[in-house]
């Protein structure tokens, strides 16, 4: 199990780098889901570009609109971080389930949106939140939204010549709050299913808003609006007594899973329920009654 | 390997500074055990599941077998051979696995080792769910883990003892 030759660049610059990728080749970040494909060889590219000596990709931005993490940004320091877990709990609340903690320590946020991995927990993360993915290449700069970032199993809508620089995050919404469930057979594999939920409550501290993004139930994040049922029949209650199984069936009819070693079509299904319910209560208890 | 290019890779290794030729797709755990001969580093699984290629890197556990050693070029990396002060005494992880029983083959315990060590630096007196959280990512076929988890707990008593915190 070694990686196959390849040409290596280890620019250190952005300048340098996005000129190297002009070339040809695939992008080292973290090297957490790259270079176990290359010791495997599941993958054998022509040229590496290794990002990691680009000083400037480390940074991690917080301000009232939200988190930018920049390519170089890794999961353990975007999971410490007190400041972003102010302006936008989610991320913090996802990341613990990312891998194990040393695996942190190297993978990037920026590489695991790259990498599109249909299991794993920051696309649906930033597809819930609506976030985007800021690209680059020798030609020009763009910004991709979370809806057209993601558009198959392992794909997602980088050109080749494209380094994705920063994924932005944005901040809550004012009394809302976020949550994160997911069941993997082992802790830190990669889940079975997961589901982030967002609950945004009223001026009188009612559900408003419902949403929830899984993970493991289709080639791409799904997200689904489930402020309907969430909302209906529930007039009048207060977020810790609202019952979510409406929530939940609705979800499960909108979701078509598919089967594999790891679990069937019916079971991911099933768990697409009680991760919902999980999720949608545990985001309700943390919506801040106050103004923020 | 006729034409693959080699670099000249140096860092720093348990605090010497260390250098080989190799090419750019030799793994930072076949440079540790190959190219500088320090084979405490064990390779088990090569794709970051196991645990047992976990060294240090500026401080952080890592995966060796998914780190390139010429991005580690530059960095200063601490392998098992390195947690020892140096005067013939194990570290006080060392001794605690020592005296709790925490290995049988030892296979597994230089990723262990280096984990619990960077483990306890950070958060010196941590719970069983923190230790079985931090220990996560690395893997034992013999022990079943609960003497390895008495083990960093003792060490976390050895260090506050020593009361250097290292
Ligand atoms: C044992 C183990 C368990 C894991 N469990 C999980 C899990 O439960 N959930 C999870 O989400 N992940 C998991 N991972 C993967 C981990 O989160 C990776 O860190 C992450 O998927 C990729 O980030 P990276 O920085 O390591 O990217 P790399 O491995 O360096 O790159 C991955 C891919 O993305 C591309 N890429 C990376 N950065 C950029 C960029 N800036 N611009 C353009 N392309 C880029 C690369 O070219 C490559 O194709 C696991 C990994 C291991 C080894
Ligand atoms: S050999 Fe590196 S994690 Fe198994
Ligand atoms: S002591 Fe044998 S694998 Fe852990």
């Amino acid at each position: 199990m070694k990686p196959p030759p390849f040409d290596y660049r280890a620019p250190r610059t952005l300048e340098e780098a996005l000129e190297d990728l002009a070339e040809g080749g695939k992008v080292l970040a973290g090297g957490q889901s790259l270079i176990p494909l290359l010791n495997m060889r599941l993958a054998a590219p022509e040229r590496l570009i290794d990002i990691n000596g680009v000083a400037s990709l480390d940074a991690l931005e917080v301000t009232a609109a939200g988190v930018r993490a920049g390519a170089l940004a890794r999961h353990a320091a975007v999971e410490r971080s007190a400041e972003a877990a102010a302006v936008q709990p989610l991320l913090r609340q996802a990341l613990r389930h990312v891998a194990h903690p040393v695996i942190r320590n190297r993978g990037t946020v920026v590489g695991s949106l790259a990498h599109a991995d249909p299991a794993a927990e920051l696309p649906a993360v930033l597809a819930l939140l609506d976030g985007h993915v800021e690209a680059a290449s020798a030609s020009g700069r763009r910004t991709v939204a979370a809806a057209d970032f993601f558009t198959g199993p392992l794909e997602s809508a980088l050109r080749p010549e494209e380094l994705a620089t920063a994924a932005f995050f944005p901040a809550l919404p004012p009394r809302t709050g976020t949550a994160f469930a997911e069941l993997a057979r082992r802790h830190g594999d990669y889940a079975l299913v997961g589901a982030a939920a967002l609950v945004t409550l009223d001026d009188d501290l009612r559900v408003r808003a419902a949403r929830a993004a899984y993970l493991g139930v289709a080639d791409t994040p799904v997200v689904l609006d489930l402020t309907g049922p969430a909302v209906q029949g529930q007039e009048g209650r207060p977020p810790g007594a609202v019952d979510w199984s409406a929530a939940a069936a609705h979800a499960v009819a909108r979701v078509n899973p598919g089967g594999d070693i790891h679990a069937g079509a019916d079971y991911r299904r099933h768990l697409v329920g009680v991760l919902t319910g999980r999720a949608l209560a545990e985001a309700a208890r943390n919506a801040p009654p106050g103004g923020t | 390997m006729s034409g693959e290019p080699v670099f000249e890779i140096t860092m720093t290794v348990n605090g010497v500074r260390r250098g080989a030729r190799a090419p750019a797709r030799r793994l930072l755990s076949d440079f540790l055990r190959h190219d500088l001969g320090l084979t405490g580093t064990h390779v088990g699984c090569e794709h970051g599941v196991c645990g047992c290629c976990t060294v240090l890197m500026d401080g952080d556990p890592v995966r060796s077998c998914l780190t390139l050693a010429i991005t580690a070029a530059g960095h200063e990396i601490t392998t098992v051979e390195g947690l020892a002060p140096g005067d013939g005494e194990p570290s006080p992880v060392q001794r605690a696995f020592q005296e709790c029983h925490g290995l049988q083959c030892g296979f597994c315990t230089p990723g262990f080792l280096c984990t619990v060590t960077a483990l306890l630096r950070d958060n010196p007196r941590p719970t069983d769910e923190e230790v079985l959280e931090g220990i996560s990512g690395n893997l034992c076929r013999c022990t079943g883990y609960q003497n390895i988890v008495a083990s960093v707990h003792r060490a976390a008593e050895l260090i506050a003892e020593s009361g250097d915190g290292s």
